[in-house]
């Protein structure tokens, strides 16, 4: 059988293994100091291994060590494998050279002058191998857990049959849950690799890594010896096409999520074209500019609260969101009034008119801010991902949906339970009615506007995470947006949710299928023909409303 | 208004001059350039006699805008593609030309499919080698376009800002597949290096001032073209259809079949400018596609007067004249001015230059035949 | 125009010899139901007032028939052969069905002539206008017309600065240009002042000597004047029918129009 062939050096770990695991507790408790004296002398012994210049000797202080649980362990070994231990001729001290040629005691760690003569403790391949393992059972004790997961993969991908025993060592003591999930794991696929193993312990690994179901167990399963009995290579079959199902389950779920966050994107986008153009039917071109002015709103916070507030850095976001809502809020209101509002009931005047207001909006910006990419930074909540079932979620993505379903909620919430929601629906349903009722409907006009544009400024904060922050930003959504309203039905905010949410969900199901721009380009002329085919969209209005 | 012989109807008192002064000028232009030598008061320089001849194939751009917007309410924000079109099918025919003169010297193949390492001509560019193929298809795809996506969203109805929302979104799209190198017209560099056409080299001055001429009298065409069409009783049903679209329809015409044909029209009309516009200017490439082009050739209409045709190439005519002066003046204010443009035409002049001119001229006009009303009233009292 | 009563290749077996038959036609705006079970028949050379509260569906009634609404059930024929239920507006109106629209609608920017021309029963293919010459016989019919609804003097200018009697008128003279078989006129006389009311009623009377008329009316005396059979509409559906003396002594006519 194959790994008896290291036996000698097994028993020797072994019995190492057996006394760290006695001394185990006194690592693990805090060190008294009569204890702390007991592990040094036990060190110092081990230590002694490496100054004998002979290769069995270096090899058993090497497993000794890494179990021993000395705090400088890694340095040295890592010293050793890079020929930089040496022994002092004089004092018969190990010590160890950083890179910049400074020497360090390896019994305490402390810095030490320049000693005389020294000689370097020899290095052979198998030493260096033997390095490489205690590194990794060295790791599987590392205080952090994720160093630990780390150290069993390391194992599993090497498939280092040597350190089954120290892993299930490990293993019996860990407490993490996690950790414990990832050591066996490990276990598993070294007792698929093992052909020595009895076939009902494989089995019970194969059908352990059919349950671990990713993309390294299906690996490991794949890696099990053709010659294996004709019981297991059906297992390991039946376990592989099971993962691969799973996997392409993964696939699936991780588009949708994709495409749920680009939906929440156009959601953003679109929102509050969905009340400037969905409610009070006024076609905004410039509406991606205000998404564009919330961008750079959040900018120039962040720019302030560098020089002012460094510490709160990460709250930028936070200062920033009132902030645009109200900067694209003005420039709508005053938009209603200096343009718009000339243009009531002339749809296609209107679409012209703040086309221009957009070439000026952007050129405005061009000349404040110059033409290139501004930086803005994600907070340190938004950066890193989310492991769900195996499926990596980044943390902006999963901002971006959280915050374009509260944006939504908050509007509904504004709409239908606010006295300002309840007259701007008069308005809407019947302006001479509401007038006569003595709500100020230019008033109404103005603030409604205002809403929409200060919602697309809110949605410029959370762009600003995702997109460049360029003059041309607004531009890039503006044709989306539209066809997410028009899409979900004019007037339908339920509507613009859902167009949103599909056409993002539909656009990354094609993406696998036609590429990034083909897909676009697909689900941009399948919006087309939809809308040719129901020119009211999704949840179109009916009867007489839609006729006056 | 009376059914008047054709000939009649072309002379109305804003197509005649412009048509004439377009003929005029086909004629005295490349005489200016070519037999005036350089130091002479007359002598037009080339480079002005270039500028001038892409500035007519936008106006006739502008004409085919005004035909489907000012008559019939049709606002297409994707006319731009039309006239892309036509630009990429003569492109077609002047990257064929080059033959086996390119870098790659390859007989058949153009550079950048030498350089994509095409195996072969793809099938959408047989039949480019021949002038009239190119030709044809500069007319052909622009109205098979138009009349494909008009056929669809005129029957359902799809009209006003929608109509002006997927046009836009449609030219988007046209834009990005473009903009890919496996489509085969060039990418993101579109086509350009152009030699010669029909044998005669782009850079001599002869061929440019026959191009200029060429687009002078393709303009006056289109506007004769345009202006039988507006004076026809199908001009009346398009003007009925543009102010009251149902009411149309209650009177048993099918609206439908009538947007298409103009429609189709005029998006020839636009793959003809585009055609006439990429040997003057020697490139054409994606960003012709971009929205923001043909809004753009939606203010040229708009400032020159819609329902005009000769205000919409005058208005093609002088924003792009303003455009070319202050991109090389003032860098920094062509977008304030243009997008100022966009809002005070809307707001102060709906009617556009010429518009305004000519409700002026009524406006005295019918004071005029009030006073004379008025007077032999007083006379006989 | 094809004549009402030459029968389509595809149609069915003629059923009725009214001018006009609805059966069973029922619409609804979701829910709503605009028509309920409404039946109707209109015979060839008849004028019929049809008349109703708000709401009753009169305005449902008629863009039914003139192909605006689609039913959701029922029959609707022309000359007992024509199925309007499948045919668009254009369709209906080249079958030689004219409608006046409650708000006149006229185009505004275009001449009073122009209207007219519009109007006038030709072919309405793209080809046959735009290769349109006027014929005599057209220049003709545009005098008389002019004429009859006393817009002569008028004729040059645009439309849309006409006094509101003046574009009722127009878009009468627009049906009559029209020719057609069956004139469906929505409110003729709202807002228009007494000796207007009584000219229309005359002009009514007139187009019905050659033509088909059913009047929908909310103006009793106006309805009176006209002297014609009168079906009352409610929720959708004929609530009574007969000559308006009787109509109005039916108790649920009474009960619809006064309240309980």
């Amino acid at each position: 059988m194959a790994h008896h062939a290291r036996t000698p050096i097994r028993l020797a770990r072994l019995v190492l293994l057996a006394l760290t695991l006695v001394l185990a507790p006194a690592t693990l408790t805090a060190p008294t100091p009569a204890a702390a004296q007991a592990a040094q002398e036990e060190v110092a012994t081990i230590l002694a291994g490496f100054t004998r210049g002979q290769f069995p000797a270096t090899l058993a202080a090497i497993d000794a060590l890494a179990a021993s649980g000395h705090p400088h362990a890694a340095e040295i070994l890592t010293a050793l494998s890079d020929r930089r231990l040496v022994v002092e001729a004089a004092g018969r001290r190990v010590l160890w050279k950083d890179a910049g040629g400074a020497y360090y005691d390896a019994l305490t760690g402390a810095p030490v002058a320049a000693p005389g003569a020294t000689t370097d403790v020899r290095v052979s391949n198998a030493v260096r191998r033997a390095v490489q393992t205690a590194m990794a059972s060295l790791t599987l004790r590392a205080p952090s857990p994720a160093t630990r997961i780390e150290a069993a993969a390391a194992i599993l991908r090497a498939r280092d049959l040597s350190q089954r025993d120290a892993l299930a060592a490990a293993r019996a003591e860990e407490t993490d849950p996690n950790v414990q999930r990832a050591f066996d794991d490990t276990l598993a696929g070294l007792a698929i690799a093992d052909t020595g193993a009895a076939e009902a312990d494989r089995l019970a690994a194969i059908a352990r890594l059919a349950e671990r179901g990713d993309a390294s167990a299906r690996a490991l399963l794949l890696g099990l010896p053709a010659d294996a009995p004709e019981a297991l290579r059906e297992a390991a079959s039946a376990a592989i096409a099971a993962i691969d199902r799973r996997l392409a389950m993964q696939a699936h779920v991780q588009n949708i999520f994709f495409g749920l966050s680009l939906g929440s994107v156009l959601l953003l986008a679109a929102i509050g074209l969905a009340i400037t153009f969905g409610v009070m039917g006024v076609i905004n071109m410039a509406h991606g500019e205000m998404v564009m002015i919330g961008a750079y709103a959040t900018f120039v916070v962040q720019e302030l609260m560098r020089t002012f507030a460094p510490g709160l850095l990460d709250l930028s976001l936070l200062v920033a969101l009132p902030l645009a809502f109200l900067s694209a809020g003005l420039v709508g209101v005053a938009l209603e009034r200096l343009v718009i509002r000339h243009l009531y009931g002339r749809p296609l005047e209107t679409l012209l008119a703040t086309w221009g207001v957009s070439l000026i909006l952007q050129q405005a910006v061009r000349s404040l801010f110059g033409p290139t990419n501004r930086e803005v930074m994600n907070p340190s909540f938004m950066s890193g991902s989310l492991e769900l079932f195996g499926i990596a979620l980044t943390w902006s993505r999963v901002w971006i949906i959280v915050f374009a379903l509260a944006v939504f909620l908050a509007l509904l919430v504004a709409m239908k339970a606010t006295s300002f929601g309840l007259r701007m629906r008069a308005v809407v349903q019947n302006r001479r009615m509401a007038a006569s009722m003595g709500i100020r409907t230019p008033w109404i006009d103005a603030l409604t506007f205002g809403l929409g544009s200060g919602i697309a400024g809110v949605a410029g904060v959370a762009l600003s995470q995702i997109d460049n922050v360029s003059p041309n930003l607004g531009q890039s959504y503006i044709i989306d947006s539209f066809l997410v309203v028009v899409f979900g039905g004019v007037g339908s905010l339920w509507g613009a949710f859902v167009a949103a949410l599909s056409l993002g969900v539909a656009n990354k199901l094609v993406e696998p299928l036609a590429g990034a721009v083909l897909a676009k380009i697909v689900i941009l002329v399948a919006v087309i023909l939809f809308i040719q085919k129901r020119p009211r969209g999704l949840f179109a209005l009916e009867g007489r409303a839609v006729e006056s | 208004m009376t059914r008047k012989p054709i000939l009649f109807r072309l002379m109305a008192p804003h197509i005649a001059p412009a048509v004439l002064a377009l003929v005029a000028a086909a004629a005295l232009v490349p005489i200016a350039n070519l037999v005036f030598p350089a130091d002479h008061p007359l002598h037009v320089p080339t480079g002005t006699v270039v500028l001038l001849g892409k500035w007519l194939t936008y106006a006739l751009l502008a004409v085919a805008l005004d035909l489907v917007w000012g008559y019939c309410g049709i606002l297409s924000l994707g006319h731009g593609a039309f006239f892309a079109l036509g630009g990429y099918a003569m492109g077609m025919h002047l990257m064929r030309e080059i033959g086996p003169r390119g870098v790659y010297g390859h007989p058949v193949l153009p550079d950048f499919m030498v350089f994509l390492s095409f195996e072969e001509l793809p099938i959408a560019w047989w039949g480019f080698d021949v002038f009239a193929w190119a030709a044809f298809m500069a007319l052909f795809v622009p109205g098979l376009l138009a009349f494909v996506f008009g056929w669809l969203a005129f029957r359902s109805r799809v009209t006003g800002v929608y109509l002006s929302i997927i046009t836009q979104a449609g030219t988007y799209a046209l834009m990005l597949a473009f903009f890919r190198n496996e489509l085969g017209f060039g990418g993101n560099n579109g086509l350009t290096d152009f030699k010669d056409v029909l044998g005669f080299s782009l850079q001599a001055d002869g061929t440019r001032a026959a191009l200029f001429a060429l687009s002078a009298l393709a303009l006056a065409g289109g506007l004769l073209l345009a202006q039988a069409i507006v004076t026809s009783k199908l001009g009346l049903v398009l003007v009925a259809i543009r102010d009251a679209e149902a009411r149309t329809r209650f009177l048993g015409y099918r609206v439908e079949r009538f947007k298409l044909f103009v429609f189709t029209l005029s998006a020839m009309m636009a793959g003809l400018a585009g055609a006439l516009y990429v040997p003057q200017v020697g490139i054409i490439n994606p960003s012709e596609f971009s929205p923001a082009n043909s809004i753009e050739a939606v203010v040229w209409v708009a400032v020159g007067g819609r329902g005009t045709l000769s205000g919409a190439a005058l208005g093609a005519v002088l924003v792009n004249w303003a455009k070319s002066f202050l991109t090389g003046a003032y860098p920094e204010a062509w977008l304030f001015v243009l997008g100022f443009l966009f809002v005070a035409v809307t707001l102060f002049l709906p009617k556009g230059i010429l518009g305004a001119l000519r409700s002026v001229r009524l406006g005295r006009r019918a004071r005029a035949a009030q006073a004379t009303s008025a007077q032999p009233a007083e006379v006989r009292g | 125009m094809t004549t009402i009563l030459e029968k389509p290749r595809d149609a069915a077996p003629r059923t009725t010899d009214a001018l006009l038959y609805l059966d069973a036609v029922g619409v609804s705006f979701d829910g709503f139901k605009a028509l309920d079970n409404l039946s109707l028949v209109i015979e060839p050379g008849e004028m019929r007032a049809v008349i109703g509260p708000n709401g009753a569906g009169k305005t449902t009634m008629m863009d039914v028939i003139t192909g605006k609404t689609r039913p959701d059930t029922g029959t609707v024929l022309l000359g007992g052969v024509h199925d309007l239920t499948r045919l668009d507006e254009a369709a209906i109106a080249q079958l030689g069905i004219g409608r006046k629209f409650q708000k006149p609608t006229v185009f505004e920017m275009v001449s009073v002539e122009e209207n007219l021309v519009l109007a006038l029963a030709g072919r309405r293919g793209v080809r046959a206008t735009l290769f349109h010459r006027r014929s005599a016989e057209e220049a003709r019919r545009i005098a008389e017309i002019l004429e009859i609804v006393k817009l002569e003097d008028r004729r040059p200018e645009p439309a849309g600065a006409l006094s509101h009697g003046q574009k009722q008128w127009l878009e009468i003279g627009m049906l009559l240009a029209q020719d057609p078989s069956l004139l469906l006129v929505d409110e003729p006389v709202a807002g228009m002042t007494d000796a207007e009311t009584e000219m229309t009623a005359d002009l009514l009377r007139r187009i019905n000597v050659d033509h088909t008329v059913v009047v929908v009316e909310h103006d009793m005396s106006f309805v009176r004047a006209l002297g014609v059979k009168v079906s009352v509409l409610h929720e959708g559906s004929v609530l009574a029918e007969g000559s308006l003396d009787q109509v109005s002594a039916d108790p649920r006519v009474i009960e619809v129009y006064l309240g309980r």
